[in-house]
């Protein structure tokens, strides 16, 4: 197909695009100007309901916690779909020591200032993770957020030293139980309350005081969960990219280049 | 506030077009981090604080990165082919 061919197909798929998207725009509601009943009934709603001050956290782990589930095991699926794709092969070695760099290149170390900075952000960062996880039903966040700030710990540390120190810090095994365990316990809690003859993932703890740490019943534990699915499962997937980048070669290959 | 979200929403559509048309990889992926960064800037004044949260991290780090790590893989191979 040539130049013209192709600009022309676009021009008329373009121009569908348009129609559909005027059309589309037009029965939008207005910026800003929200129509529907169902936010209005759950800010309305929650804080008696559930006890939860973040109504975003109580409709994502409670009122439609079914559907977070599903999320949960989506992020699940592809975190070892992509552990699948970047496992060692029979004809991958392993390279020993790794090094962070194109062999002819000389890198400049770390400046002490970027060091400095990222040693003193490491623990803060595991702090505010575990806070975002364990207030997720009381401020913005959840589960998912500080998941993933947790999970960029290790980061930071690679950041600011080498693969070596990054590999030192993470451990493949753990952080895929961590994640095995996130999911599971995420089903398995909707399971607990069948158990008590609710129905599926009904909130079964008892709701407590509303503002307290320990209150709104299954939307902690459940934030928990996915807490540690959410951040084992970034860690299992930055470690198979770094392994698959930095450590496996070819046999046939020749090391050389940036490893 | 309109003219804060009208500003932001502009920004986020001019860089998302660079990073477009941007066609060396390398360029494009820090041109896509500070997309994410904006992306997440924009998360928070549209009052997403939490989609901020994760945006900063999976936007601004995470994907960067994995792109990062591809290029330099595909680097090696390149290089021992020749």
């Amino acid at each position: 197909m040539n130049h013209r061919a192709r600009t022309a197909l676009f021009l008329v798929g373009g121009l569908g695009l348009l129609c559909f998207y005027v059309w589309g725009l037009h029965g939008l509601p207005g910026f800003g100007h929200y129509p529907g009943p169902y936010g209005d009934l759950i800010n309305s709603l929650t804080v008696f309901e559930r006890h939860a001050t973040d109504a975003v956290t109580a409709v994502n782990f409670d009122y439609r916690g079914f559907d977070t589930l599903g999320e949960e095991f989506i992020l699940f699926a592809s975190v070892m779909g992509a552990n699948l794709l970047l496992r060692k092969q029979k004809d991958d070695r392993e390279e020993d020591p790794p090094l962070d760099q194109a062999e002819d290149r000389v890198v400049p170390p770390t400046s002490d200032a970027v060091r400095v900075t990222g040693l003193a952000l490491v623990l803060p960062i595991v702090v505010f993770g575990l806070y975002t996880i364990s207030h997720g039903q009381l401020t913005p966040g959840g589960g998912f957020q500080g998941g993933v700030i947790l999970a960029s710990m290790p980061l930071i540390i690679y950041l600011c030293g080498d693969y070596k120190s990054f590999d030192h810090v993470t451990s493949h095994v753990l952080s895929e139980i961590t994640e095995a365990l996130g999911a599971g316990g995420y089903a398995i809690a909707g399971l607990i309350s069948i158990m008590f003859g609710l129905n599926y993932l009904t909130n079964f703890i008892p709701l407590g005081q509303t503002g307290d740490v320990l209150s709104s019943g299954t939307i902690l534990l459940i934030s928990v969960l996915t807490g540690l699915e959410v951040a084992g499962g970034l860690v299992v997937l930055m470690i198979s990219f770094f392994r698959q980048s930095l450590v496996y070669r070819k046999t046939d290959e020749e090391s050389r280049g940036p490893r | 506030m309109i003219v804060l979200q009208a500003g932001i929403l502009l920004f986020v559509g001019v860089v998302g077009t660079a990073v477009v048309f941007t066609r060396n990889p390398l360029n494009q992926v820090i041109g896509l981090t500070f997309y994410g960064l904006l992306m997440a800037l924009m998360f928070f004044i549209f009052q997403a604080p939490d989609v901020a949260f994760s945006q900063i991290v999976i936007g601004a780090v995470v994907l960067p990165l994995m792109v990062l790590l591809t290029l330099a893989k595909l680097k090696v191979k390149e290089q021992s082919r020749k």
